[in-house]
């Protein structure tokens, strides 16, 4: 059990996907500016990093490994993951149209998203089974969303705020974001313990 | 490499297939992020965006095919919501940005031919053939399409003049004085 | 009887500064020699006027009728004639004009005929009738309708009325000097809202600088026999705000999303129990109003004033000093710079202090703010003004709102307090009418909308008629036509060709010489609403016959136009 609970805090304080892995920062910049389109955000890529770890992982051990193709695994991971995702996303759309409103628009944003392949990648680099590899992607997309949500609360409140005019916008939310790894930097401590 | 070739084959077949089939399956009709344009816009109905109207305006940004800089009447105001809504970056606005107007039909000049009121898309404006006509000043939208077709040129776009009801506080500005320097 | 007093959070104890307006008893103001008396002095509907320039009007006459149920009256303040009903400056921060009537006053002072009723005998709902046609407003400063809030809530029972004679505001002392003087009138206003409402106590609240007040009005309780509480509360700036004397006197705390009356308790101000009266008792509407002069100024005082009396007469009473260089309407925690003193007193006037350079001290430079939170501490309500501020300042409204910036009373003691001098009120009123403007514009695009999809559905409906309507004669014709050639024999082959022909023909000829007909007729019928015209009205006609002049050449040069074209410019014509 504790090795689950390891991998959890794992992938989402110490290893976190966008401060320290720094992947999938493009919707972490771009879907920041606001609280609830953030919380969208989270939500989707939860959903579609669990989803895509199991499909890739079955995809890695029931198809490629068998015929020896595990040199084809970035190729086939990406087309898997983007179809499930956009066949998920249309049934949610036609079965749950509440849902569909909350992570709508996202879902195909993420579809082909760096975090998302990245992760499946990193479960057959650390060996995982399958059920590692649903928590680990779980508590990466976990790690990702509280990541975003922080730091759509800080942006929102820097809007107001007197920023000097050279580093208005892009600028002042990099900085953040800097500050906010290193900040991230802290949880390496948790290491010793493990 | 015969194998690679297959599985990628079979695996994209496969995926296209049930992709394909669900697209017909599930097929949804109507697009919600319309909706959601359609609030943003000012609802003028003046076709100033080279649409018929601010239904086919949303439609047309909502496919992709309109910018978002298009809307006159929403001002800078809209641009910058749209862009937050759509995620799309905020354009200056195509045409030079108005305050409100409202039409005003000078009565004496009107011949009550009836143009106007088929060309005002809110029924905004009275009157009947070989009557006066006039303009409902609480449903005006400003938009200009009555302007054109009155062959008297009898009708005017004048700025909404500041009134208790509708005025407002003005920002919080405070005059900023030079230090004085120390003589 | 002892009072459990409550306490309510914030609140500040500025320098009252009351002492020198109330050394004199109320002085009555005298007849200026023009009224301006604005129709729109209360929350509501604007009233619709009820005189005409040239009319002559006696004292009390009503002058605007209250246009609907939210809205009050507006009477005469004195005999006269009328000599304009056009837009004048409001007694407001925007110094805008509003629709006003001009009295020029006669001296006489004549009163219309005055009918003083006995409430307890007349429907509740006739009473809330009078007291809107009388214009009984809130005298404390925000003049709601009375009669609107004197209807009892159907599902709550009432259990306390509490009576606002707090008057928190430093300077002012107008309802100070009415309790003293005119006590007996307000114990018998509260009695006429007593019985409106009936609820289970009665209290009167009474901030406890004011022992005067206190005693005069203990002593018009006990002399009318009432078993109202008066009660003196602790001095705390806004202690007079309604929602925190509520919370100082009952315990009860009105929640944003309701209204007092739906906790079981209403409050007034003790002006509008003593107008109550005077409209009921007397049948005299709300004609005047008892304002301090106060500040910088000879001889501070309380008058009582004419409403429509114009500033500048109103402040010549006191004696400005030299050195004034402003003047403020209302309280200097929520009162505003009057932007012209021709503006007119009003319902809502129940202060104007004089301010000098000495007495209101510019404000110091704005500094940022370093979110200390002693505006948070002061705040009445327990709002963040901090917050508020830095979602106003950045436009955010949104997440203002999410603040609840409307809970916000603008009672400036998070400005008193803010080491920064932050004008945060300011920003608050900025950020309040910038979300009212665009609600009212959000209204007005989903008009508009609604609108334009009920024209396009109209249109469409009547191309779908038209159609049909075409489709049926079609049909009729066809059906007419088809017995036709079984009728007459089949003509010999080459007549029916000439035969159309000359029918086009005939047809062209016949439609050319209706033309020339109606052409003709126009051109023959003599207008008959041109007789006994002005020679503007003359000239102005002519100007338009030779803009029409190229258009009827254009029509008669091209008669065979696209038939609509042809219709419009025909209808130009007409």
């Amino acid at each position: 059990m504790t090795h689950y609970l390891f991998i959890i805090i794992g992938a989402v304080l110490v290893n976190n996907v966008v401060l320290v892995k720094i992947l999938g920062l493009c919707p972490f910049m771009g879907v920041s500016k606001k609280l609830d389109t953030a919380f969208g955000m989270g939500a989707a890529t939860t959903f579609v990093l669990t989803v895509a770890t199991g499909a890739s992982y079955v995809i890695d051990h029931l198809l490629l490994a068998p015929f020896g193709l595990e040199y084809l695994r970035t190729l086939s991971f990406i087309v898997t993951i983007a179809a499930v995702v956009q066949l998920t996303e249309m049934v949610i759309q036609k079965t749950s149209p509440l849902l569909h409103q909350v992570l709508g628009i996202y879902l195909p944003l993420i579809t082909t998203n760096c975090a998302v392949l990245g992760v499946p990648l990193l479960n057959v680099a650390n060996k995982y089974n399958f059920l590692e590899s649903l928590v680990f992607g779980a508590a990466s997309a976990i790690g990702f969303s509280m990541v975003l949500i922080l730091f759509a609360g800080i942006r929102e409140r820097v809007d107001g705020a007197d920023v000097p005019v050279p580093f208005r916008g892009v600028a002042i939310s990099m900085v953040t974001a800097g500050l906010m790894s290193l900040a991230f930097m802290g949880f390496a401590g948790l290491d010793k313990y493990q | 490499m015969l194998t690679a070739i297959l599985i990628m084959a079979l695996g994209a077949i496969v995926l296209g297939a049930a992709l394909g089939y669900a697209s017909i399956k599930f097929k949804v009709e109507g697009n919600p992020l319309v909706e959601k344009i359609e609030a943003i816009l000012p609802q003028t109905q003046c076709g100033q965006c080279g649409y018929p109207g601010c239904k086919p305006y949303a439609e047309a940004i909502a496919e992709g095919e309109a910018d978002i800089n298009k809307c006159p009447p929403g001002g800078m105001e809209g641009v910058r919501k749209l862009a937050d809504l759509l995620g799309r970056e905020v354009k200056p606005l195509d045409a030079e940005e108005k305050p409100k107007q409202l039409a005003i039909i000078d009565e004496q000049l009107c011949i009550g031919c009836t143009l106007c009121i088929q060309a005002c898309p809110v029924d905004a404006i009275v009157g009947a053939a070989k009557q006066m006509h006039t303009v409902v000043e609480s449903l005006c939208t400003g938009c200009e399409l009555c302007v054109k077709p009155c062959p008297v040129e009898c009708i005017r776009m004048e700025p909404i003049a500041e009134k208790i009801d509708n005025w407002k506080w003005k920002y919080p500005v405070f005059e900023i004085k030079p230090a004085r320097r120390a003589a | 009887m002892l009072q459990r007093l409550f306490k309510f959070k914030g609140g500040v104890k500025p320098a009252t500064n009351k002492a020198p307006s109330v050394q004199a008893p109320i002085r009555i103001a005298p007849i200026p020699p023009r009224l301006v008396v604005p129709l729109h002095q209360s929350i509501g509907g604007q009233p619709t006027p009820l005189v005409e320039v040239g009319d002559r009007v006696l004292k009390g006459q009503r002058i605007g009728a209250a246009d609907k149920w939210v809205s009050a009256a507006v009477h005469a303040p004195t005999s006269g004639t009328v000599i304009a009903v056009e837009e004048r400056v409001a007694a407001h921060p925007s110094g805008l004009p509003t629709l006003s009537v001009v009295i020029e006053t006669d001296g006489q002072d004549a009163w219309i005929e005055r009918h003083s009723f006995d409430h307890a005998s007349l429907e509740p709902e006739r009473v809330r009738e009078i007291l809107r046609d009388s214009g009984v407003v809130g005298l404390g400063g925000a003049v709601f309708p009375s009669h609107v809030k004197l209807t009892p809530a159907a599902s709550v029972p009432m259990d306390e009325l509490v009576i606002n004679g707090a008057e928190c505001e430093p300077f002012m002392t107008c309802d100070d000097l009415l309790m003293r003087e005119r006590a007996e009138g307000i114990v018998r206003g509260v009695a006429i809202f007593r019985d409106l409402l009936r609820p289970k106590r009665v209290l009167i609240g009474i901030e406890d600088n004011k022992p005067e007040a206190v005693a005069a009005m203990q002593a018009a309780v006990e002399a009318l026999g009432e078993n109202f509480e008066v009660v003196a509360v602790p001095t705390r700036y806004p202690a007079g705000g309604a929602k925190q004397l509520i919370r100082v006197l009952t315990g009860k705390e009105v929640p944003a999303s309701k209204r007092s009356p739906e906790m079981g308790v209403q409050c007034f101000n003790v002006a509008t129990a003593y107008s109550a009266w005077r409209a009921i008792a007397f049948g005299e509407p709300v004609i005047s109003r008892i304002v301090t002069l106060t500040g910088n100024v000879e001889q501070p005082g309380n008058w009582e004033i004419l409403l429509g009396t114009p500033m500048q007469e109103v402040i010549a009473l006191a004696g400005p000093k030299a050195d004034t260089n402003r003047f403020v309407m209302g309280g200097p925690m929520m009162g505003f710079d009057l932007p012209d003193l021709s503006a007119p007193v009003v319902k809502a006037t129940n202060c104007i202090i004089a301010g000098s350079p000495a007495l209101f001290p510019p404000p110091a430079p704005e500094m940022p703010c370093i979110r200390c939170g002693a505006c948070a501490l002061a705040c009445p309500h327990e709002l963040q003004p901090f917050e508020l501020y830095w979602f106003s300042r950045s436009r955010n409204f949104g997440k203002a709102q999410e603040y609840n910036l409307f809970d916000c009373i603008e009672c400036g003691c998070c400005s008193y307090v803010c080491p920064s001098h932050i004008p945060l009120v300011q920003y608050f009123r900025f950020a309040k009418s910038e979300i009212w403007s665009r609600e009212r514009d959000k209204n007005m695009a989903d008009a508009a909308k609604a609108r334009f999809e009920f024209r396009n559905e109209r249109d469409e409906r009547e191309k779908a008629e038209k159609a049909e309507r075409l489709a049926k004669a079609a049909a009729a014709k066809a059906a007419e036509k088809k017995p036709a050639p079984a009728e007459t024999p089949p003509a010999p082959a080459e007549a029916p060709a000439p035969q159309t022909v000359d029918a086009e023909a005939a047809k062209k000829a016949a439609i050319a010489a209706a033309m020339e007909r109606a052409r003709l007729q126009r051109e023959a019928a003599q207008p008959k609403n041109t007789d006994g015209l002005t020679i503007a009205q003359r000239k102005e006609i002519a100007e338009i016959e030779k803009r029409r002049a190229p258009l009827q050449a254009q029509q008669q040069t091209t008669p065979n136009a696209d038939a609509a074209q042809t219709q419009n410019s025909q209808k130009d014509q007409q």
